[in-house]
């Protein structure tokens, strides 16, 4: 369509022109506020639970499965860099890496700290290694692989943007039904048990939800990050609120803010990875919360 | 006589709370029970006088002295669960662990530690134990593994952190048979005890905590229902 | 021989350095249940590095050193006020802290244009052992020629440096280590001043972090710190083994994972090379696996 006849074809335009965002930046930057609200809340109950290390677990897990998803669609002649599949091979390999987790546990042992050091950087390794395999591939899909790492908000297309946050949405969802088994749950799991309430169960569904958090996150603030984005927005909320809705809201807000903030730095700035931006962001609400903390 | 212990105004916090208020006492030769509710203070009490934990004032003396002076003189005895188990060591390794400041840091075990070590495991009735895995033995033995640490230490004085919590009724037995011997041989035993049991069997003296002294002396005058009703607050189970 | 010298023997020498430094030292850390710390500590030292390579603008290991030691300390004291002001658990204050002192070491990385210099993110995420290169070498007759020595890539001597502190430091203080790992309460109350010891212990897993992580990158110098160590934890229950067993082992990852990287594609067919800290990575999650196996298969023969 020749420019003049698309709707809202000089409103956009007008914007392009004043130096304001674009129409795609702002759905990317929606998407990562999106993701950042969805990982402020899972954050949370994560947090209360004493599991939010396992998103560093997660995020390191994923990055084999991202490499050979990407290889698997390329050989069978598929667009390597699309979204869908690498997020599956993500979730498929971090669920890997927490069976591993939970093996090395049981052998009575391993502490889980350790467990989780080997993990993250025994599944990362691999995934590394997947890399210099992936970089020697006639259709180069290596380069936008690396790109989940650190995350790079500047190369997601609307699609992306979209999927991502829309996974994020669904989590959000999922605690909103969920709420009052969660919070029973964070706050007295003894009492919980007594109250009939299916606690393995649901320590499962929020695992699935560290899980589905971390993966969505992966392309706009990449595998290393991710779990800051999980730490930090939950632990400012506890510092400054009194109570479950209004720590979740805090952390949704904090989180959602510090995604956008961090993708808008990167999509200016694009040497500094989408990552790093988001965590420093996130890193300023929670100074600030530790300062209101102590007024 | 310079009583073998003493705390002088003490006052210690734990994360952020008050645990001991002005805690002024001496103890006396003898085996003395350090009784209390949870939280009243008793481990802080003897983590704070040896400095392992920082004390908001107040000051403790040992022989009349610092403790760096005395140091050589004092045995710590701690909590059992504060340690993992699991760690690569045998028994006769752990005992020998005391008698670190009379060796090398490196090298083999000189053969006299390494007696006064087997020596310390057979008077707790774990010789044969020796070379054992602590990891693979039972609490009562690995409580009495840490006894015999203590006494491989070859102290006057032993501060001692819930020595039988947990345990059988074998190694119970032997604990206080050993404990006796020390109070036979003019050392002080000072015993954080997690219950009310034994007191009057056993003890020649209490110091009832709640986070303050509530009473202190022997277990005749100060072991009362009263003191256990003021510090307990009014929970039945004297023995 | 001569290709081998030049092109293979750095390599292998700074991952048999590396791994063996690390898996060495990551034995404390596990016993110490503090593994976390090695993540961190790893993680940490990005700025302080940068810092140092971006400040003096030398390619000499002094000052990334001092930026890193720096840096852990900073980290270290920046753990201890997350906790307090912050009322966090141990586990989420180091979580937040070293993401956060890892961002701006990503960020100083690009601002102070250190990649322009040999220090780039690919450095820092997937390691550089394949750039280490001695073309000084002619023969083997270079090994003893002081002047082709002195072209050896300056990493190694870093790494050769902190290898031999940190040997020296286990042997000479092999028990007082060994009862702070078991007991530190028990120690301080010999009198013991466990923070300090904890303090260095903590710098020397620092600075042997900074060596092995210009080789093998940030993620993989938690491999070789935890991997090792973890391994011999499954298999034994001596504390001479655990300890002098982590060091070879990690010391065997590292020469198996360069040796391999070159000619395990060439058997394959393909025509590249693995990234060689990867695969040392990869080689010790699977010792890690096997070890788990046979230590299920004892139990259930004992059983």
């Amino acid at each position: 369509m020749p420019p003049s006849r698309r709707p809202l074809a000089g409103f956009q335009g007008a914007h392009e022109r004043m130096g304001m965002i674009g129409h795609n930046t702002l759905i990317v930057l929606l998407g990562c506020a999106a993701l950042g609200a969805a990982s402020g809340v899972v954050g949370a109950f994560a947090l209360l639970r004493g599991r939010a290390l396992l998103a560093d677990a997660i995020g390191h897990a994923a990055l084999p499965g991202v490499v050979a998803a990407s290889l698997i669609v390329a050989a069978f002649g598929g667009p390597a860099r699309s979204l869908g599949p690498l997020l599956l091979g993500a979730a498929l390999s971090a669920w890997l890496g927490l069976l591993a987790l939970r093996a090395l546990t049981a052998s009575g042992r391993i502490r889980q700290d350790a467990a989780i050091g080997v993990v993250l950087s025994a599944f990362y390794a691999l995934g590394t290694v997947g890399l210099s395999i992936a970089q020697a591939m006639p259709n180069a899909a290596q380069a936008g692989l690396s790109h989940f790492i650190l995350g790079q908000a500047a190369t997601l297309t609307e699609g992306d943007a979209m999927l991502a946050g829309g996974l994020a949405l669904t989590c959000i969802g999922v605690v909103a039904v969920l709420f009052q088994p969660l919070r029973a749950l964070c706050f007295d799991e003894a009492f919980a048990r007594s109250q009939g309430l299916p606690v393995r169960w649901l320590d499962l569904v929020l695992l699935a939800l560290l899980l589905a958090v971390c993966v969505a996150g992966l392309p706009a603030v990449g595998l290393l990050l991710v779990v800051a984005l999980l730490i930090v927005p939950a632990a400012a909320a506890r510092l400054v609120t009194q109570g479950l809705p209004a720590m979740l809201a805090l952390a949704g807000a904090l989180g959602a803010a510090a995604g956008a903030a961090g993708a808008l730095v990167s999509t200016r700035f694009e040497n500094i990875p989408t990552g790093a931006a988001v965590v420093l962001a996130g890193l300023v609400g929670f100074g600030a919360a530790v300062a209101w903390s102590r007024r | 006589m310079t009583a073998p212990f003493s705390v002088e105004g003490l006052n210690a916090s734990y994360a952020g709370r008050p645990a001991l208020t002005d805690v002024t006492w001496a103890a006396s030769p003898g085996l003395t029970a350090i009784l209390g509710p949870n939280g009243a203070g008793k481990s802080t009490l003897l983590k704070a006088a040896l400095g392992l934990i920082p004390s908001d004032s107040g000051r403790a003396l040992f022989f009349g002295g610092s403790l760096d002076q005395a140091r050589s003189r004092v045995a710590y005895l701690p909590q059992r669960a504060s340690v993992d188990w699991d760690f690569p060591a045998s028994a006769l390794d752990v005992v020998a662990m005391a008698r670190l400041p009379r060796m090398r840091w490196w090298g083999s075990v000189p053969r006299a530690e390494r007696d006064v070590a087997h020596e310390a495991l057979d008077s707790v009735g774990l010789g044969e134990f020796a070379d054992r895995q602590i990891g693979g033995l039972s609490g009562g033995q690995q409580q009495r593994v840490f006894l015999a640490r203590a006494l491989a230490q070859q102290a006057d004085l032993f501060l001692m952190d819930e020595p039988l919590a947990a345990v059988d009724a074998v190694t119970e037995q032997t604990i206080l048979a050993v404990l006796h011997g020390l109070v036979r041989e003019g050392k002080t035993v000072l015993m954080v005890h997690h219950d009310l049991s034994l007191i009057t069997a056993h003890f020649d003296h209490v110091l009832i905590l709640a986070g303050h002294v509530v009473a202190a002396g022997q277990v005749a005058e100060a072991f009362t229902d009263a003191s256990i009703a003021a510090a307990f607050g009014g929970l039945p189970g004297r023995a | 021989m001569t290709d081998f010298l030049r092109l293979d023997l750095p390599a292998l020498l700074a991952a048999i350095l590396a791994g063996g430094t690390c898996g060495l030292l990551g034995s404390f850390l596990v016993l110490r249940r503090q593994s976390l710390l090695g993540d961190a500590l790893s993680h940490a030292i990005l700025p302080g590095i940068v810092v140092g390579f971006a400040l003096t603008g030398l390619r000499s290991a002094g000052p990334m050193l001092l930026g890193a030691l720096g840096a852990a300390l900073l980290a270290t004291l920046a753990i201890g006020w997350v906790k307090r002001l912050a009322r966090l658990e141990t586990g989420a204050a180091t979580g937040l802290v070293f993401t956060g002192f890892f961002a701006v070491g990503l960020v100083l990385l690009e601002v102070t244009g250190a990649r322009s210099a040999d220090l780039d993110v690919d450095c820092v995420l997937f390691g550089q052992l394949e750039t280490l290169v001695w073309l000084e070498a002619t023969s083997l007759s270079s090994l003893f020629d002081p002047v082709a020595l002195a072209g050896l890539p300056r990493q190694l001597g870093l790494l050769a440096a902190v290898a031999v502190v940190a040997g020296l430091v286990v042997a000479l203080c092999w028990r007082p280590l060994q009862l702070i790992a078991f007991d530190p309460a028990f120690a301080a109350s010999l009198g013991m001043r466990v923070g300090r010891w904890e303090l260095g212990l903590n710098l020397l897993i620092a600075a042997a972090a900074v060596a092995a992580f210009e080789s093998v990158g940030s993620i993989l110098v938690v491999a070789m710190l935890v991997c090792p160590a973890v391994a011999l934890r499954l298999l034994t229950d001596r504390y001479r083994v655990q300890v002098l067993g982590g060091a070879a082992l990690g010391a065997a990852l590292g020469a198996l994972g360069v040796l391999l990287a070159g000619p395990l594609p060439a058997v394959m067919g393909l025509a590249l090379s693995l990234n060689a800290a990867g695969l040392i990575g990869t080689l010790a999650g699977f010792v890690v696996a096997l070890c788990l196996i046979f230590r299920a298969r004892r139990r259930l023969e004992a059983v």
